[in-house]
């Protein structure tokens, strides 16, 4: 009987190692054939099928027509400023609230954050957004309309919240007496006591803004306030890789095929270089989300 | 705290009030950034939301803009695009809640089973690797994958799939759109469920054990059970956005061959709303979605607090 149990046992394991290295492939290849492709000679490229393990006729043209080309450089420039103006202006703002609403003794606290709670559940839609911002607001064709409308995510308040809470509200009260005003207590106490969920929002808040292409698609018509996502959106779903080749005009095409793959690595392996490093910040955050559902 | 305050007067609540806005007046002050922020880009939609029953012109402003009472909603429910893409909505939900849902819970049950740490470790990190692609990049490597020489679509055609752009065909929307789904986002969400899994008691595994229970039953009775208040949580909030099948991918990978069944109520608003101009009209259909959202969560929520004790609030 114990025997057989252990049997059974040993069959699902070795099963379940197989499904998991399977799972592995499907996770890791379609990256590593973008990465072969994109340093593959594109004449070869185009007349090849099937899978793709190693590069094929290796040579680095695509990359160095991506990396002379403008609109990249352009695209990565304006996304920068967005991530680090962004990134600050979301910090700031997320840290304010969830210090602000953290407090315990705050009569209005609770209206306040049940005002936060239900804009979760409800919202305006995307056409009251897009008019208020590009009509009232007057922020058509400006970078800011793509940092201030997501200055606080809700989610990530929530979670910076829940955390704050669980500070020793000793060490805050201590403080207090000792005659430090609230904002010394958030940069002098709270936030060196948080660092790591600090980090997390950082890094959530970053890979937003790396991602992010729908605000910027609505509201910037002026081509040289593109982010990178924007750029990528013309030459991979839009198919129009004229931007990038006109320089080879001659074979455009070909050259037009392992740009492609060379544009998804240049825009990918940035992230994809720190995240295993970061991985389990990310992780964090997800539990500390979960600990409050 | 609810009970005091109801025991004070009007007048009493205001004094305290009074003192609270002097004794933590730093509080509210650092407070004001936070307070704008919601009230222009949350609130001010919600009011600008109004013009669903107006009919809105920009020199008028929402307040201007003439009242038309439920026109627009009329015009939307007798429009032929209504059944179609209420129904492309329903579907394309409907689908994901029965794959998409459960693959990272099962995911996760699996990761668990792992007697091997670190390959674990490895398992995990290379299923939440997608998740870090962006959206533009995905849907660029989809389009790339499923074109007639694509990768996806050779593999495929051993199945006797025809080698053809696949995003071209209506058929093959659904199964491109939730698989991809999957493929990007099944690793992040079983990290939810691996912190349930870790949650369980292993006492009761050994409990069940000297019942008698063999594997599978301790997976249903112990596992399962133990995780299922995280699977309802995630479940109600899944359920509150029945009727929203986000527009960014959907517009990114559809084409007018394809518009008949990728069509969603989200894209439709976004195609009418941005594209088109039509702005009372689009808020309107908006307005109707999340209507219909909102009910669904209140429901789900109050069905399964009554039957589960597991409550959003």
């Amino acid at each position: 009987m114990k025997i057989k149990v252990s049997l059974a046992q040993r069959i699902f394991d070795i099963l379940n190692v197989i499904f998991m290295l399977f799972m592995i492939v499907i996770m890791i290849y379609p990256v590593w054939h973008v990465a072969c492709a994109s340093f593959s000679d594109s004449n070869i490229l185009l007349g090849h099928q099937g899978l793709l393990l190693v590069p094929k006729g290796f040579n680095t043209n695509a990359y160095s027509a991506v990396f002379t080309n403008k609109m990249i450089g352009v695209g990565y420039k304006n996304t920068m400023i967005i991530l680090v103006c962004g990134v600050a202006i979301n910090m700031i703002m997320t840290t304010l609230a969830a210090y602000c609403l953290s407090r315990k003794n705050l009569y209005l606290g609770k209206l306040v954050m049940k005002m936060i709670t239900i804009t979760m559940f409800i919202s305006g839609g995307l056409i009251p957004s897009y008019l208020l911002i590009t009509r009232t607001l007057n922020m058509n064709n400006s970078l800011l309309a793509l940092i201030l409308p997501t200055a606080i995510n809700t989610y990530n308040f929530i979670i910076m919240r829940t955390s704050f809470m669980q500070i020793p509200e000793a060490l805050i009260e201590s403080a207090r007496l000792d005659g430090a005003t609230h904002l010394q207590v958030l940069t002098r106490i709270v936030v060196p006591t948080s660092t790591s969920i600090l980090a997390v929002m950082v890094l959530y808040y970053a890979v937003g803004h790396w991602n992010a292409w729908f605000n910027a698609s609505i509201y910037l018509k002026d081509r040289t306030l593109f982010p990178l996502q924007l750029v990528l959106r013309e030459i991979l779903i839009q198919n129009d890789t004229s931007a990038m080749t006109d320089a080879m005009a001659a074979d455009q095409h070909a050259i037009g095929e392992s740009i492609k793959y060379a544009i998804i690595m240049v825009a990918t392996v940035p992230i994809l270089c720190v995240y295993p490093y970061l991985q389990k910040y990310f992780t964090k955050g997800v539990m500390i989300g979960a600990v409050k559902g | 705290m609810k009970k005091t305050n109801n025991k004070f007067s009007f007048r009493e609540q205001g004094t305290l009030l009074k003192k609270d806005l002097y004794a933590n007046r730093e509080v509210y002050f650092l407070l004001i950034p936070v307070v704008v922020f919601y009230i222009i880009f949350c609130y001010m939609p919600m009011y600008g939301a109004l013009i669903a029953f107006k009919d809105y012109a920009p020199k008028l402003g929402v307040t201007g803009s003439p009242w038309v009472g439920f026109k627009h909603f009329e015009m939307f429910f007798n429009s032929p695009s209504f059944l179609t893409i209420l129904w492309n909505t329903v579907r394309i939900s409907l689908y994901s809640l029965l794959v998409e849902f459960p693959a990272p819970i099962i995911l996760a049950m699996l990761i668990n089973e792992l007697r091997n740490a670190r390959f674990a470790k490895v398992v995990q990190t290379a299923t939440y690797l997608p998740h870090f692609i962006s959206l533009i990049v995905v849907c660029g490597m989809i389009k790339d994958f499923t074109r007639d020489t694509g990768i996806i679509t050779q593999l495929l055609s051993l199945f006797g799939v025809p080698e053809v752009s696949l995003l071209g065909y209506p058929q093959y929307f659904l199964p491109i759109y939730i698989g991809s789904n999957i493929w990007q986002d099944v690793g992040w969400s079983s990290i939810i469920y691996l912190a349930a899994l870790t949650g369980v008691d292993p006492q009761l595994y050994e409990a069940a054990k000297i019942d008698g229970a063999n594997k599978w039953q301790q997976t249903i009775h112990v596992t399962l059970v133990g995780i299922m208040p995280t699977i309802i949580t995630m479940l109600i909030l899944r359920m509150g956005s029945i009727l929203s099948v986000g527009y960014e991918k959907i517009i990114l990978l559809y084409n007018d061959a394809t518009l008949e069944v990728a069509d969603v109520i989200s894209s439709y608003v976004y195609r009418k709303g941005i594209l088109e101009q039509s702005w009372s009209f689009s808020t309107a259909v908006n307005l109707f979605n999340s209507v219909v959202n909102l009910v669904f969560l209140l429901i789900t929520n109050k069905i399964s607090s009554k039957v589960n004790e597991t409550s959003l609030w």
